[in-house]
């Protein structure tokens, strides 16, 4: 990593840093407490290159000094780094079971497994991933249930990794350990806690 | 990481420039900057925004750090319409002092907006300070007091 930050390429972040980053913060709890809903998080800035518009306002709301964010390889030593550093100043970790956030594409995810999967003591701690694919609807249908699913929810997010929906299977099997995963396509997000069950649509 | 011509050179002279301007009164500043006439166009890459920093201290070369306290600090970065990029971070409360440093941070790297403001503002704000110092030199000095002991011969008693 290097120790001066070339400033030349980095691009705006929230034009109103305190509402901004409130109102993002109030979606994305919104979408982690009702998983399967999506929400628009109406960011207007244009983020760095190779970040979705969605994950840009995430890492903005909620990355800081304290949180070791991991970056998927595509992503690190880009663009997305240095504006990553300079507007939200969080430090960067090179071994995703050490991340307190993690940011992917599909195609750069390693398995739900590899992220810090919390501790007895303090669970909350594992890993939240930001993975992005390429939309929200469109793909294979799946039921969720669970806590915040009025019964269950269909939903079809496209583009995921292979075999994504076992490993969230065996990711939701140990609770209370687990990653949380917070799927974002462009402007949209929906929240996929370690607390959902999902199980592949049949027919 | 591609190199900034300005910035390359002489870091240690864009490091004298940056220091006037985060030390210089942000009423002395505003008032260069108002009286500069036209203004180049920038956006906010950080708009200026208030916090705390830590500040250290070390007793002699060989003390061990200790936490002094902390003082308030407000910092800014703004990107002027050809690309040059500016911060700044000076100590208080003053949002309009961070920008308006940050802008001419920004202003000094470009080689064709550089004279604007050379003169007008980094130089005159630095001569200030010079005669600011200078005069509280003087008035200490006029106090003085020169100490001196007696060197006492040892001789026969």
């Amino acid at each position: 990593m290097s120790a001066v930050l070339d400033l030349t390429k980095v691009r705006p972040a929230f034009a109103d840093p305190m509402r901004d980053s409130q109102s993002v913060f109030r979606k994305v709890m919104e979408a982690v407490a009702r998983p399967g809903t999506i929400a628009d998080v109406g960011f207007a800035a244009e983020p760095p290159e190779g970040l979705d518009p969605a994950a840009a306002a995430v890492a903005l709301t909620l990355f800081d000094f304290e949180t070791p964010v991991w970056l998927d390889p595509a992503l690190k030593g880009a663009e997305t780094e240095t504006w990553m550093r300079f507007h939200c100043g969080c430090p960067l970790t090179v071994d995703p079971a050490k991340a307190a956030f993690a940011v992917a594409s599909a195609a750069a995810a390693p398995p739900l497994s590899a992220f810090d999967q919390g501790d007895a003591k303090y669970p909350d701690r594992s890993t939240t991933l930001v993975l992005q694919i390429s939309a929200l609807d469109g793909g294979t249908p799946v039921v969720l249930t669970g806590p915040g699913v009025n019964g269950q929810i269909t939903v079809a997010p496209s583009g995921l990794p292979d075999g994504f929906w076992d490993q969230f299977e065996t990711n939701s099997a140990q609770f209370q350990f687990g990653v949380d995963v917070l799927l974002v396509a462009g402007q949209a997000l929906m929240g996929l806690p370690r607390s959902a069950r999902a199980k592949i649509k049949e027919g | 990481m591609p190199a900034d011509p300005v910035v390359e050179a002489a870091p240690q002279e864009r490091r004298r420039w940056l220091s006037v301007l985060a030390k210089a009164r942000p009423g002395e500043l505003a008032e260069a900057w108002d009286g500069l006439g036209e203004h180049p166009a920038y956006t906010a890459l950080r708009a200026p925004e208030l916090g705390l920093m830590l500040v250290r201290g070390r007793m002699g070369g060989g003390g061990d750090a200790f936490n002094l306290g902390e003082m308030t600090l407000t910092r800014s970065a703004v990107r002027l319409e050809s690309g040059e990029t500016g911060v700044a971070y000076v100590a208080g409360r003053d949002r309009r002092h961070a920008e308006i440093a940050a802008a001419v941070d920004a202003m000094m790297q470009s080689p064709a907006l550089r004279p604007q403001v050379e003169g007008a503002i980094v130089a005159r704000l630095a001569r200030a300070q010079a005669e600011r110092r200078e005069t509280a030199a003087r008035k200490a000095a006029a106090t003085r007091v020169d100490f001196f002991t007696m060197v006492r011969t040892r001789g026969p008693a």
